[in-house]
């Protein structure tokens, strides 16, 4: 289990580090001002204290962050380069300390615990990296068998800790070799097994799959699937691949400029994001955008003469259902299909659509009140005038 | 060539093994973990501590900026102090030793600079301390960027053992001085820098060997 509340971190950048030693012992002198002045010294108050520092050289790379991943879920927080993904999930095992708000992973506060407290927690935090980082001067086993010696742990007993993940991993023939003979599918495999050999309870994945081609990505995915249900251990993992939302998250946040502006159920955020930037992104991701000549045709404003374009999207029982063809029964209106598509998002079925609906407008209207009605989700991306 | 002769200059070979070897160990007993320290007490590093990096980064660069011939004249009280006498091999083994220390530690620092963060960072992750880091992570990781700067630091000791050799060292550089130059006799002047020569190449072979062994990229 982790839940981060209200976390913040900014950066402040280095060539500045005097001026802001120099403003920071300016705010601390006024303080002592003001004690010694008595209320009605009529001096204007001093509001300058807790404005925020539009200052160049302060990065907020995390802003109020709240976030609960409960015991035994896979939640993933997808977000263009630079959002502060990696910020986040360092700030989880506080290889970045928050500069305010409160981590606790399975019932400890990270952030109070004293160096050597940390240490002990982070045997039970394991973590895995976009570039493995595994060590070069160790071979697989060693590489598995790292943690256990850092815990002091003899040798007799890490031998039986690392074969059966060697075993699990599907490493047991490669355990002599060095990470420089192996694949960058196999590096993660041992670096996966390293994070599970202290037995954690936890798993941070910080673009585990972002050097991978996709067929590796897809086996290291499924690894990491079968591991949460073997062991029911919870996972965070950050990305900025829809794919790895899709295939093994059940929870996913969106996170965008330190925030996150939006948390959903994976099934629900792929059927109908909230934000611009969610939206976008399941745009790119199901390459499904209307034709160009189209777009080039889009109004925004219906007028007399034109009929909306819409991007349906559908699931569970809709899918399954002729709706389309009761549309063109029931509200008397025609379908022009431009572009359709059926992905299935882990159990659920979802289906997509970009569709013309020719008809009067008032038609049109009653058609897409009736596609809603039916639990369609319905976006109109603009009206195209009408070519007879 | 008399055996009077071969007896000199065998005992000069070795006075020169001797000297090497003796402030080799001893500079990298005393470079290494000082090239750590100049390493890990980085800002930002795992024992980050800015101010002792600095003293400790001006230290290491007086002790690398001062000649080496005028290093072993100034410290020359200092010799006496330790080994009782300013002459002979024992004495030049002060002057070598100081000499190098500094040399070992920047290319160690250098050697540990090339470890990409990452692999720290994920130690970090498993709840290592900075002792246990340095031991599994920085040395090992650095082993052949080590050996390397180690490789060099014993050919630069061979020859300055030769110019400590010069100012009565003993050993090949006092030899060739003494017979080769002020005698004038260019076969021992030739002998010894071809023994020279040989040795400097049997280091680096040695040196180069270790590295492969070592390296697993
Ligand atoms: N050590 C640092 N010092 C200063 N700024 C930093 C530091 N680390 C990160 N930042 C800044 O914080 C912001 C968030 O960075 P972060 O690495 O978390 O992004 P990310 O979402 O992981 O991006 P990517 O997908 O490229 O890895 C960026 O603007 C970055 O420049
Ligand atoms: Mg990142």
């Amino acid at each position: 289990m982790i839940t981060l509340r209200n976390v913040s971190k900014t950066y402040h950048l280095r060539n500045r580090r005097k001026d802001q030693r120099k403003s920071r012992l300016a705010e601390e002198a006024t303080p002592s001002l003001k004690a010694g002045s008595t209320a009605s010294s009529g001096l204007p108050d001093d509001g300058g204290m807790d404005r925020p520092k539009a200052d160049a050289n302060v990065i907020v790379a995390l802003k109020n962050v709240d976030l609960h991943v409960p015991q035994g879920s896979i939640h993933g927080v997808i977000g263009l380069s630079g959002a502060g993904k990696s910020t986040l999930i360092r700030c989880v095992n506080l290889l970045e300390r928050p500069s305010s708000g409160s981590v606790v992973v399975d019932g400890q506060e990270m952030t109070r615990l004293s160096s050597s407290d940390l240490n002990q927690a982070r045997h039970r935090i394991g973590m895995i990296f976009q570039h493995f980082n595994l060590l070069t001067s160790r071979n697989v086993f060693d590489n598995v068998a790292l943690p256990l010696e850092l815990m002091g742990m003899k040798r007799a007993e890490i031998r039986e800790r690392v074969m059966p993940l060697l075993d699990l991993t599907g490493l047991a023939d490669k355990t002599r070799q060095y990470p420089a003979q192996l694949s960058g599918g196999q590096k993660q495999r041992v670096a996966i097994a390293r994070a599970l050999a202290s037995k954690p309870r936890v798993l941070l994945c910080d673009e585990a799959t972002s050097a991978l081609d996709p067929q590796t990505t897809g086996s290291i995915l499924e690894l990491l699937r079968d591991i949460n249900q073997q062991l029911g251990l919870t996972i965070l993992l950050i990305t900025h691949e829809m794919e790895v939302v899709k295939s093994i998250c059940h929870r996913v946040s969106l996170i965008s400029g330190g925030e996150l502006v939006e948390e959903a159920d994976v099934g629900d955020f792929f059927t109908a994001p909230r934000t611009r930037l969610g939206r976008e992104f399941l745009n790119d991701f199901l390459q499904l955008e209307p034709p160009k000549a189209l777009v080039e045709r889009l109004e925004a404003k219906a007028g007399a003469n034109t009929h909306p374009v819409v991007r349906l999207a559908f699931s569970g029982d809709a899918v399954s259902t002729p709706l389309i063809s009761r549309l063109a029964r029931e509200c008397e209106v025609d379908v022009s299909i431009l572009q359709a598509k059926v992905e299935s998002i882990q159990e659920r079925t979802l289906g997509l659509m970009i569709a013309e609906l020719l008809g009067p407008a008032e038609k049109t209207r009653q058609a897409i009140d009736y596609l809603e009605a039916h639990d369609l989700h319905v976006e109109v991306l603009g009206h195209v005038q009408r070519d007879d | 060539m008399s055996s009077a002769m071969i007896d000199l200059i065998l005992q000069a070979t070795l006075d020169t093994l001797y000297m090497v070897g003796v402030s080799g160990i001893l500079s990298a007993l005393l470079g290494v973990p000082l090239g750590v320290m100049l390493y890990v007490t980085r800002p930002r590093q795992i024992l980050a501590r800015p101010a002792l990096n600095q003293v400790l980064g001006i230290v290491t660069n007086i002790g690398r900026s001062v000649p080496f011939i005028i290093l072993m004249v100034a410290i020359i009280p200092f010799t006496r102090m330790i080994v009782g006498t300013s002459i002979g091999t024992n004495a030049a083994i002060v002057p070598l030793t100081i000499a190098a220390i500094p040399f070992v530690a920047r290319l160690v620092e250098g050697a540990l600079n090339e470890i990409p963060p990452g692999l720290v960072e994920a130690a970090q992750s498993m709840g290592a301390t900075p002792g246990q880091i340095i031991a599994k992570v920085l040395l090992p990781e650095a082993r052949g960027g080590i050996i390397t700067g180690l490789t060099i630091t014993v050919v630069t000791l061979v020859s300055y053992s030769a110019m400590a050799g010069a100012v009565g060292g003993g050993g090949l550089g006092d030899l060739g001085i003494r017979y080769g130059y002020n005698r004038f006799n260019p076969t021992i002047m030739l002998i010894t820098v071809a023994i020279l020569v040989v040795m400097v190449q049997g280091f680096q072979s040695l040196g180069d060997y270790l590295v492969r062994k070592s390296d697993r990229k």
